[in-house]
């Protein structure tokens, strides 16, 4: 039971990393029907800029550690929301008339771009935020101890989630962003701007993956220029198995591909983990074969 | 055939008859490497290609079927001491009744979906290799000597050898994927590709096509295995990843889904431009990455796109 205990907070802090990821894929897919294969890129950018802002430039400190996190995150989502913009105006803006094919090839492109630009700006060796940032403080949860930091990142995202989910479906933008996922054409005819809709994703999508990339940094310490491959392709099957295009599916399918993915490890085996995950996305897929939560989309005939 | 095609046809053969000859130019052992490698991934894009391009449907996993073929041969010739080419035929059908068993229960996804699972078909047969599964495939470090093929009592053991039998079987395999475009086979595909709908609704059973497709680009993919096995003596499961996946998408699109021509122009450009590059060093991939984006572009239909089917008025009819 103790055991049970600590690998589901693990597998719960994972899956809200994943979901924060896997936000920024569903989002884009939502309007655009586009893989941003570039987004994990984004997510390891968030955390490398989270790396030189606390540790390079000592923001911990300076200012003490609580506000240097706080601090970080925000400047951190602030630069991935401007790196995301970039790259929607390179790399993905001039082919919106194109086929879907292209579009991707570019996105991998953008993806291999930015992958070895981050490796040559910080190097190819990893990095690790340092281990005594925080205090290492446990808790106990059902009388089992489990490392408190875990409890605060799953907690941290949901409160995100939160946020974004009371963003799109309580404020403005939020009703121009479901409308223009919906039928682009018609929310054109209603004034909404799908341009600017558009680039709004394409901000709030990667400063979600930046924010995911500081927390999995201060979370497990390791960070590699490749990372961001393997997350990337994690969050984007969360995506895929909640339902791609659906919010609320992202952040199940996030959670639930982190539990998965921990128990699996812990009961079944660890050499097989990553295999357990598409496992289970190929056996959500052939029961459901939109996901868990599908956007409810016609079948043109 | 048009009138177009026959004034190009000439200067086309005198490329490919020129092509031939490469080895006697002189070129070092290091260029005919690379020749035969784009010539391997010439092989996988062109069979990736009746799956992708021309049944339309988004496969990223062809390496898994690759991963297969070369396994198959490696397999055999280590704990059954089989000679190299006897595997070929094996490889394919190994590699197309695996294509048969995965790809039957997805084949009805749809685009993204179908590519994320066949993303994580490439993973779990990686794994899988990893986990040294069946207890034959040697775990990460793979399988260790494999042979040289023997042809007739010829051992193929330089560049050059290799040069002509990999460029010799692509040549084969053109000309069969050649046929089977302009088969009834091929109109079913596209006609697949176009609209799913509409072909299900003139009486094409668009899920058999479909299963016909993959497992023919797989059993091709099985038969590169076996190349890559003998010629690289060595396999190991992180030859099989998702990029090499990825490269051979890449290779597909980027040369132009559905024309041959285009895709085999892809591999050149894909795995030959960065070797030209190579005093660039780290920053190689830095500049390609940048390229896949300025070609996708410009050429957002990719290099040479399939030009439409045309067909020839019988002559009472043309008059």
């Amino acid at each position: 039971m103790e055991f049970f205990i600590q690998q589901l907070i693990n597998g719960l802090a994972v899956g809200g990393i994943y979901a924060l990821i896997a936000l920024g894929y569903t989002m884009v897919y939502g309007v655009l029907k586009l893989i941003n294969f570039a987004h994990g890129e984004l997510f390891t950018l968030g955390a490398y800029l989270g790396f030189t802002l606390l540790v390079s430039w000592g923001l911990a400190g300076t200012v003490g550690v609580g506000p240097a996190i706080l601090i970080c995150m925000g400047l951190v989502m602030l630069l991935s929301a401007l790196a995301g913009h970039v790259l929607e105006r390179a790399a993905y803006r001039p082919l919106r008339k194109s086929g879907r094919l292209s579009a991707v090839v570019s996105a991998l492109g953008a993806s291999i771009f930015l992958q070895n630009a981050i490796m040559l700006i910080w190097g190819a060796k990893g990095l690790a935020y340092p281990a005594d940032l925080l205090p290492r403080v446990m808790i106990s949860i059902a009388g089992q101890p489990v490392p408190l930091i875990r409890v605060v990142v799953f907690v941290s995202s949901l409160l995100v989630m939160l946020g974004l989910y009371f963003l799109i479906n309580r404020t403005r933008i939020g009703m121009a962003i479901r409308a223009s996922a919906i039928d682009q054409g018609a929310a054109k005819l209603m004034g909404i701007d799908v341009r600017q809709v558009i680039a709004i994703v394409f901000m709030i999508g990667p400063a979600l993956g930046g924010l995911a990339g500081v927390m999995f940094g201060i979370c497990y310490g390791q960070i590699t220029f490749t990372m961001g491959q393997i997350y990337g392709l994690k969050a984007f099957t969360a995506a895929i198995i909640g339902g791609i295009g659906n919010i609320p599916g992202a952040m199940l399918g996030g959670i639930l591909l982190g539990v998965i993915e921990a128990l699996g490890a812990a009961y079944i085996s660890m050499s097989w983990k990553d295999a357990i995950t598409f496992f289970a996305l190929i056996l959500i897929l052939v029961i459901r074969p939109t996901g868990i939560l599908p956007e409810r989309v016609a079948e043109k005939l | 055939m048009s009138a177009a095609a026959d004034k190009w046809f000439w200067p086309q053969a005198a490329l490919v008859a020129l092509f031939f000859c490469a080895p006697a130019f002189g070129l070092g052992p290091y260029w005919l490497e690379v020749l035969n490698q784009i010539g391997l991934y010439a092989l996988l894009a062109l069979s990736l290609n009746i799956i992708l391009g021309h049944a339309g449907m988004f496969h990223m996993g062809h390496a898994a079927f690759f991963a297969v073929g070369a396994y198959t041969t490696g397999i055999l010739y280590t704990s059954y001491g089989w000679p190299i080419l006897c595997t070929l035929p094996l490889a394919g059908l190994a590699a197309g009744i695996f294509a048969l068993l995965v790809a039957a229960p997805i084949i009805h996804l749809r685009g993204d979906y179908l590519l994320v699972v066949t993303i994580g078909i490439v993973e779990i047969v990686r794994i899988a290799l990893v986990n040294n599964i069946f207890g034959l495939t040697g775990g990460a470090n793979g399988l260790v000597g494999i042979a040289r093929p023997v042809i007739f009592g010829f051992k193929l053991t330089r560049p050059w050898h290799f040069f002509y039998l990999i460029w010799g079987f692509t040549a084969v395999s053109l000309l069969l994927f050649h046929w089977l475009e302009n088969s009834r086979f091929g109109r079913a595909l596209n006609y697949i590709r176009e609209d799913p709908v509409a072909a299900e609704g003139i009486g094409v059973n668009t899920t058999r096509y479909k299963l016909m497709a993959f497992v023919i680009g797989a059993v091709w993919a099985g038969f590169a295995g076996t190349f890559y096995a003998s010629q690289m003596r060595t396999i190991s499961p992180g030859s099989f990843n998702f990029w090499e996946s990825v490269v051979l998408f890449t290779i597909v699109i980027l040369g132009g889904s559905g024309n041959q021509k285009g895709v085999l122009l892809g591999a050149f450009l894909v795995v030959g431009l960065p070797e030209l590059f190579r005093s660039l060093q780290s920053s190689r991939l830095l500049f390609f990455g940048a390229a896949l984006v300025l070609m996708m572009i410009f050429r957002p239909q990719g290099l040479l796109p399939p030009k439409g089917r045309a067909y020839r008025l019988p002559p009472e009819v043309a008059r």
